[in-house]
């Protein structure tokens, strides 16, 4: 499988990253290498094999329903490029 | 007496509670040596004031008769670990300026163990890379040279270069390093030092970057195998923040370090002898093998099926967690906002991330947002969750046969800046060795086997069962006793 222009930009929409025309002409080459190469895969075979999720055999712990944390907005907010009013700000969204 | 600065950490900490020196002047003696070392970038923050108060309150405690663990010890702090009050950007310029108001949980045991820091490490961006020439603040220089008289700038290798750098160059006895793909072993093996990564989930990747959760597990790296195991105690445990953290008691790896290995069967590998790879490398492991022959160990011959799989395997794996978990990276919550001139959301985050990111954060994030999405995932990542599960189950049956693997840690010595860097694919072939270990979550290290015709450091790699951290370790400590590698980087910087 490849890709192409179109597809680039796609994707690069998707991951929320801007692309110039040149980046994506770059781009072009380096993603079909890369997926060529990993393209071996297919040759294994992988009948009845279930797909790896956890390396290491590990139980999925609860833990107790009560409140553990909380009550610092201020740190939540102390790296934020823009704060207003104890809130995340962004560009508006609604007109 | 040698200088301070030739030390390691078993050395600093027993001359420090045996009354050889003071903890200050330890860490005067590290904090000097960071500073005039800076031709190395191998640090992105400098902290002299945190390992001076580290070393007051450990000079106090030695008084008082309350020392820890690691109390007189400075260390260097991979810039992948969140540190509180310190800036922390998994060298990335979409993090600058990021100060966490908490402690990864890594770096806080180290400090509640009594360690300071002297600074936060230069590495790969978001640790992709095998050479930190991905860093956002330029590449890391390695402190070795080629002995042709040429005085080309080598890669420490990466993703955990400045650590690597900097145990090599003597400016930290120790440093935490972090390990996706082999992160920690090939810069390693790169420079002449010591390092382990241990089973996945026995520290715990809370408050570290996430590049590849399935995968990121963090692992000290320092001058020797002793060494390792007392900074890996420090730094392993149980943590209930780490939904993977293994809920297991931390063994006394130091204690029980042991360079009897008589009666272990190590298994060779036949798949690790790979083509193209020079033959210098096949010597030293060769050497490596009648070491572990000399120490009582029987050698045998042993079958990995897919490993030549393991590579494209892992270069989907990776780039699939990485694009889900750099997606909060959107210029809202921490690092930085870029505007566009006009637009609004979703603008902002594209102009963000195309800033922030560089090229190959932005190539891996791609990749894994493709194979990941609608018509592909099957084909790609599912395939590749199901050669990984052959991968593991590989080990698993080769563990009928041996206890350990001795294999070489990269398919070649320290390269040029610049050699590899336009061709993805050549760079991610440094890994080759390293990769299968990392998909099966097993504990792997790299230990210093001797020097290239170049004089630069070859390593090989010791490879263990889940949680057989302590059969690394020993095996190891019985290696490095026969390599006896003293060879170090003359001082250029």
């Amino acid at each position: 499988m490849s890709v192409d222009t179109a597809t680039v930009r796609h994707i690069a929409r998707l991951a929320r990253i801007a692309v110039s025309d040149g980046e994506v002409e770059a781009l072009l080459p380096e993603l079909n290498n890369i997926l060529g190469w990993v393209e071996q895969l297919q040759e294994v075979d992988v009948a009845g094999v279930e797909p790896m999720t956890a390396v290491i055999p590990n139980r999925q712990r609860l833990r107790a329903d009560e409140v553990s944390d909380g009550a610092i907005r201020e740190q939540v907010l102390a790296n934020a490029p823009v704060a207003e009013h104890g809130f995340f700000a962004v560009p508006k969204v609604i007109e | 007496m040698s200088a301070i600065t030739d030390l390691g950490v078993k050395a600093i900490r027993d001359g420090f509670r045996n009354g050889d020196f003071s903890a200050r002047e330890v860490a005067d003696a590290f904090n000097a040596a960071v500073a005039a070392a800076r031709g190395l970038n191998a640090f992105v923050v400098e902290t002299p004031e945190l390992a001076l108060a580290a070393a007051e309150r450990a000079d106090e405690a030695r008084a008082s008769g309350n020392l820890k663990p690691l109390s007189g010890v400075p260390l260097g702090i991979k810039d992948l670990f969140a540190t509180k009050g310190v800036q922390t950007t998994a060298s990335s310029r979409i993090l600058e300026g990021f100060t966490p108001t908490y402690d990864s949980t890594v770096s806080g045991n180290l400090l509640a163990a009594g360690a300071g820091m002297l600074g936060k490490l230069n590495m790969d961006e978001f640790a992709m890379g095998s050479s930190n020439e991905t860093s956002g603040f330029g590449p890391v220089i390695s402190p070795w040279r080629r002995s042709d008289g040429g005085n080309a700038p080598l890669t420490p290798g990466g993703s955990s270069g400045g650590s690597a750098a900097a145990v090599a160059a003597r400016i930290a006895p120790g440093v935490t390093g972090t390990d996706t793909g082999g992160s920690i072993r090939q810069p390693a093996a790169f420079v002449g030092i010591t390092g382990i990564k241990p089973t996945y989930g026995r520290c715990s990747r809370y408050g570290m970057v996430a590049f590849a959760s399935s995968l990121d597990q963090a692992g000290p790296m320092a001058r020797d195998v002793r060494d390792c195991a007392i900074m890996l105690e420090a730094m392993a445990g149980f943590d209930p923040k780490d939904s993977t953290s293994l809920d297991l008691p931390v063994p006394q790896w130091e204690a029980n370090l042991s360079a009897d290995i008589r009666g272990k069967r190590i298994g060779i590998p036949r798949e690790y002898r790979i083509e193209g790879v020079p033959e210098e490398i096949d010597r030293v492991w060769e050497q490596g093998i009648a070491w572990m022959r000399d120490a009582g160990a029987e050698i045998v011959e042993v079958s990995l099926p897919h490993t030549r799989y393991a590579l494209p395997t892992y270069y989907i794996i990776a780039p699939a967690e990485a694009s889900s978990n750099l997606a909060r990276y959107d210029g809202v919550r921490y690092g930085r906002r870029k505007m566009p001139g006009q637009g609004g959301l979703t603008e902002m985050y594209e102009a963000t991330r195309a800033a922030g990111f560089g090229a190959e954060v932005k190539r891996r994030i791609m990749i894994g947002t493709y194979v990941l999405s609608a018509g592909f995932y099957d084909a790609y990542f599912n395939q590749a969750q199901k050669v990984r599960a052959l991968i593991a189950r590989d080990f698993e049956r080769v563990w009928e046969e041996c206890d350990l693997l001795l294999t070489p840690t990269a398919p070649s010595a320290a390269f040029a800046l610049g050699e590899k860097s336009n061709d993805p694919i050549a760079m991610y072939l440094n890994d080759v060795f390293a990769v299968p270990a990392s998909l099966a979550g097993l504990p792997a290290m790299s230990v210093p086997a001797g020097l290239d015709k170049q004089g630069l450091p070859l390593g090989l790699q010791i490879i263990g069962r889940a949680l057989d951290e302590q059969g690394v370790l020993d095996a190891g400590l019985a290696f490095e006793q026969r390599a006896g590698f003293t060879a170090r980087a003359e001082a250029w910087w």
